[in-house]
């Protein structure tokens, strides 16, 4: 009997603070599913990921088993090396997942065993999907289920039937474990009887794209990150952390991948008045011999407050993740062909480059240069 | 005006719930029909405080819920409560139980029967959230009855037993059980959740008699005393420690003919013992791995088995002296550390050396010290920890005077 028939680890992830409550009722449903269904299991968060930072990467598994027996076989280890299905709950988490933890970056398909899944909820085909991960070293089915990153808050969560729509999707691959009736009966009880809930369910069902991945498809682009923890030997006594030199960014943990957005900057407009560098609570700005502000990618979480702040209008311009294929910083680009440069910042951005009109400018500088003197 | 509360929904059947173990243990609060519970923040005990905030805004629940200022003024407002005879429910981890510290000790002295839960988490710094037995531990000699549980249905059953074993009249003494972060505290599993009914018959209402701080019963608790009574004072403590083992069986008892759960003995849990020569000993959730373990390696031919210690205080030392001299060596897993302590071993390491010092029989016992901070106890290092315990069961007593140090980075 293969393992997958004893019990079955799925793992949710997810962005620390925003999708917490999501995660944790995709993984509370699948138990009580399975449940219907006569198995046992279990639903747990990765504890270390705690308290998760916004959008930081983070984890939430669900365990289910044939009986008691084969769950504590497969709980002997609580966070599972190995998963039979990963989602990730929002499509930029495929470019890596770096979590609080200190573990470096790791390819979002690391634990799924070989003919294992990836959920991956998107807008986008599954192809502009694959092309974003890394290349697979084992194969799997990537199954897109149609929709939005769920984005909401510690209190708050955003009922837009993403967790039902996911259940619906395991019911599709998982049958065994989690049969479609038992999806929606399940459902039934965790919405009250809400009956669009089971229509999720079935939508999720039915509309998740699958596309096998082979072994090399995908992209190898992204940087390799790994950090090998020193023993007690080695450390220095006193619990010390090393403080960063002038200019010097941390090596071991670089949490861009908590970006769900980047900024791009129009450097012709900018008017080099430090807000962005200022305000940034990364200090990912660095500042060009010109007097430009760079954003260092290696270092900025996407938080968009530079964007917030500019106070000329489209300079800092908030971009999804997935259109980047790179991680390069980008004055040099400008430096070299203001033209190329400019023309990227359009096709990215969706703005145009040219600066506003001469009287707009001067309008908007006059109300900010007289806002504190009457 | 007066606010109608809700009446809570009794059910009259057993029902199941996806619950953690903070869950399991507000489930418990509402089942005891708790009169007052403090609170204030801190993980993993926080967990309790959601799910207790959730069945009272929900309306199943009526207790008192106050929100404290600090975890020392949470344990008196408890304390306070309990002497004038409410039943009460408190609880803390990590270095918020340090904060508590002076009111855990005083709570003991007044012989009041609070009952709390210490969510065990690693003391900062550096600051840390996962597992350690260390806080729980801090308050062994204090006249606390300890329990640690294996599960969440334990942790909601150990919380009904430990009302009516602190509130006792032959114990009055308070309890705090041990749950370990994250592990127990934060992982939902399947608890069966008993009937309103059921609970009733095995809990009697709280009567303090005549210790009650009332005006109707004028009296004055905690003067200050001198060397002429203090040791009295002391004694009386002692003999009530004492009482709690028989205490604790007569409810085990009851517990299992009413709600048939709870294993062969209150005190120790034993997994694949009857023909092992080895076995290890801890507490709370690494019985786990080492389950799993030994299903592992007794297909290879190992004669190896488990032992849980259930309540470190009282410790049972009539059982564990009973059942550990039948094998030839014990390791015993600590999931805290006793530095500069005999052998530089854990504290259950030498609480188990010193009960079976006087037997003629005794197995050669060795010191593990594991999983601490809430790192997993692996396969690998559950192997290990059964392989040195072999070893030293070959070697001889002496091998027995060391600790070692499992799954940590040289």
């Amino acid at each position: 009997m293969a393992e997958q028939d004893k019990s079955i680890s799925i793992e949710v992830v997810y962005r620390g603070i925003f999708q917490k409550t999501l995660a944790q009722r995709i993984c509370r449903s699948v138990v009580l599913a399975a449940r219907k269904d006569g198995h046992t299991g279990t639903a747990f968060a990765r504890y270390g990921d705690s308290p998760e930072r916004n959008g930081v990467p983070a984890k939430q598994f669900a365990v289910v088993a044939a009986d008691e027996i084969e769950l504590e076989a497969s709980m002997a280890k609580y966070e599972p090396a190995v998963v039979d299905v990963s989602i990730a709950v929002d499509d930029t988490l495929v470019k890596g997942v770096e979590s609080w933890a200190w573990y470096g970056r790791q390819p979002i398909w690391k634990p799924v065993r070989a003919n294992g899944w990836l959920l991956v909820t998107s807008e986008k085909t599954p192809d502009a999907v694959l092309a974003q991960t890394d290349k697979a070293e084992r194969p799997y089915t990537l199954g897109i289920v149609p929709g939005g990153a769920s984005f909401a808050g510690l209190w708050v969560f955003k009922d837009d039937h993403t967790d039902y729509r996911i259940l619906g999707a395991l019911a599709k691959i998982l049958p065994q474990w989690i049969s479609l009736e038992n999806a929606k009966a399940a459902t039934n009880e965790l919405a009250k009887g809400n009956e669009s809930a089971i229509a999720s369910v079935q939508a999720g069902y039915d509309s998740t794209a699958m596309r096998p991945v082979r072994i090399g498809e995908g992209t190898s682009g992204h940087e390799v990150l790994q950090f090998k923890k020193p023993g007690w030997t080695t450390m220095r006594p006193g619990i010390i952390v090393e403080a960063r030199k002038p200019g010097e960014r941390n090596p071991y943990y670089k949490k861009y991948g908590a970006r769900t957005m980047r900024p791009v900057v129009n450097f012709d407009t900018c008017i080099k008045c430090t807000m962005c560098w200022l305000d940034c609570p990364d200090e990912c700005f660095e500042v060009t011999p010109e007097g430009h502000y760079e954003v260092v990618y290696s270092a900025c979480i996407g938080c968009g407050i530079c964007a917030q702040v500019c106070p000329v209008k489209d300079c800092i311009v908030m971009v999804d993740e997935l259109k980047f294929t790179d991680n390069v910083d980008k004055w040099q680009m400008w430096k070299q062909d203001k033209p190329a440069y400019n023309a990227w910042f359009e096709k990215m951005s969706g703005v145009s480059a040219a600066p506003p009109p001469k009287a707009a400018r001067a309008t908007d500088a006059g109300a900010a240069a007289s806002g504190g003197d009457e | 005006m007066v606010v109608e509360l809700k009446l809570r929904e009794h059910s009259d059947v057993e029902t199941e719930q996806l619950a953690t173990g903070c869950e399991a243990i507000a489930e418990a609060i509402r089942l005891a029909d708790v009169d007052v519970m403090a609170a204030y923040p801190i993980r993993p005990y926080d967990g309790v405080m959601q799910a207790a905030a959730k069945l009272i805004a929900n309306g199943k629940m009526d207790v008192e819920y106050i929100v404290a200022d600090g975890e020392h003024s949470q344990f008196e407002i408890v304390k306070h409560a309990c002497a004038v005879g409410s039943r009460v429910f408190v609880g803390s981890s990590g270095v918020g139980w340090f904060y508590a510290f002076e009111a855990i000790a005083v709570t003991a002295g007044l012989r009041l029967p609070v009952v709390a839960i210490c969510g065990n988490r690693a003391l900062d710094d550096p600051g840390a959230f996962g597992t350690e037995h260390n806080d729980s531990l801090a308050v062994r000699d204090l006249g606390w009855l300890l329990p640690w549980a294996e599960t969440a249905q334990e942790a909601l059953d150990l919380a009904l037993m430990a009302w009516r074993v602190a509130e006792d009249k032959r114990v009055s003494l308070p309890i705090a059980i041990g749950l370990d972060g994250a592990f127990l505290t934060h992982s939902q599993h399947i608890v069966k959740i008993p009937t309103q009914e059921a609970v009733n018959r095995f809990l009697p209402k709280f009567d303090l008699g005549d210790r009650l701080l009332h005006p109707d019963n004028p009296i004055t608790i905690a003067p200050q005393v001198d060397q002429d009574w203090l040791m009295e004072i002391r004694r009386q403590n002692d003999h009530a420690m004492r009482q709690a083992l028989g205490v604790i069986r007569e409810a085990h008892a009851d517990f299992k003919k009413i709600f048939g759960r709870g294993g062969d003995s209150p005190f120790l849990d034993e997994y694949m013992t009857d023909d092992a020569e080895v076995v290890v000993i801890g507490q709370g959730t690494l019985s786990l791995p080492m389950k799993v373990a030994i299903r592992r390696l007794r297909k290879e031919g190992h004669k190896i088995g488990l032992v849980r210690l259930k309540w470190f205080r009282p410790f049972p030392t009539e059982e564990v002296v009973k059942t550990l001299s039948r094998f030839k060596a014990v390791g015993v897993i600590d999931r805290d550390y006793s530095f500069g302590s005999p052998f530089y071993g854990g504290v259950l390491y030498n609480e188990i050396r010193s009960a079976l010092y006087s037997q003629q029989k005794r197995p050669v016992i060795v010191g593990f010290i594991a999983g601490l901070g809430g790192r997993e106890i692996e396969q690998p290092m559950a192997t290990e920890i059964f392989e040195k315990t072999e070893a030293a069961a070959k070697a001889g007593p002496s091998a027995g005077d060391t600790c070692h140090w499992i799954g940590v980075r040289e």
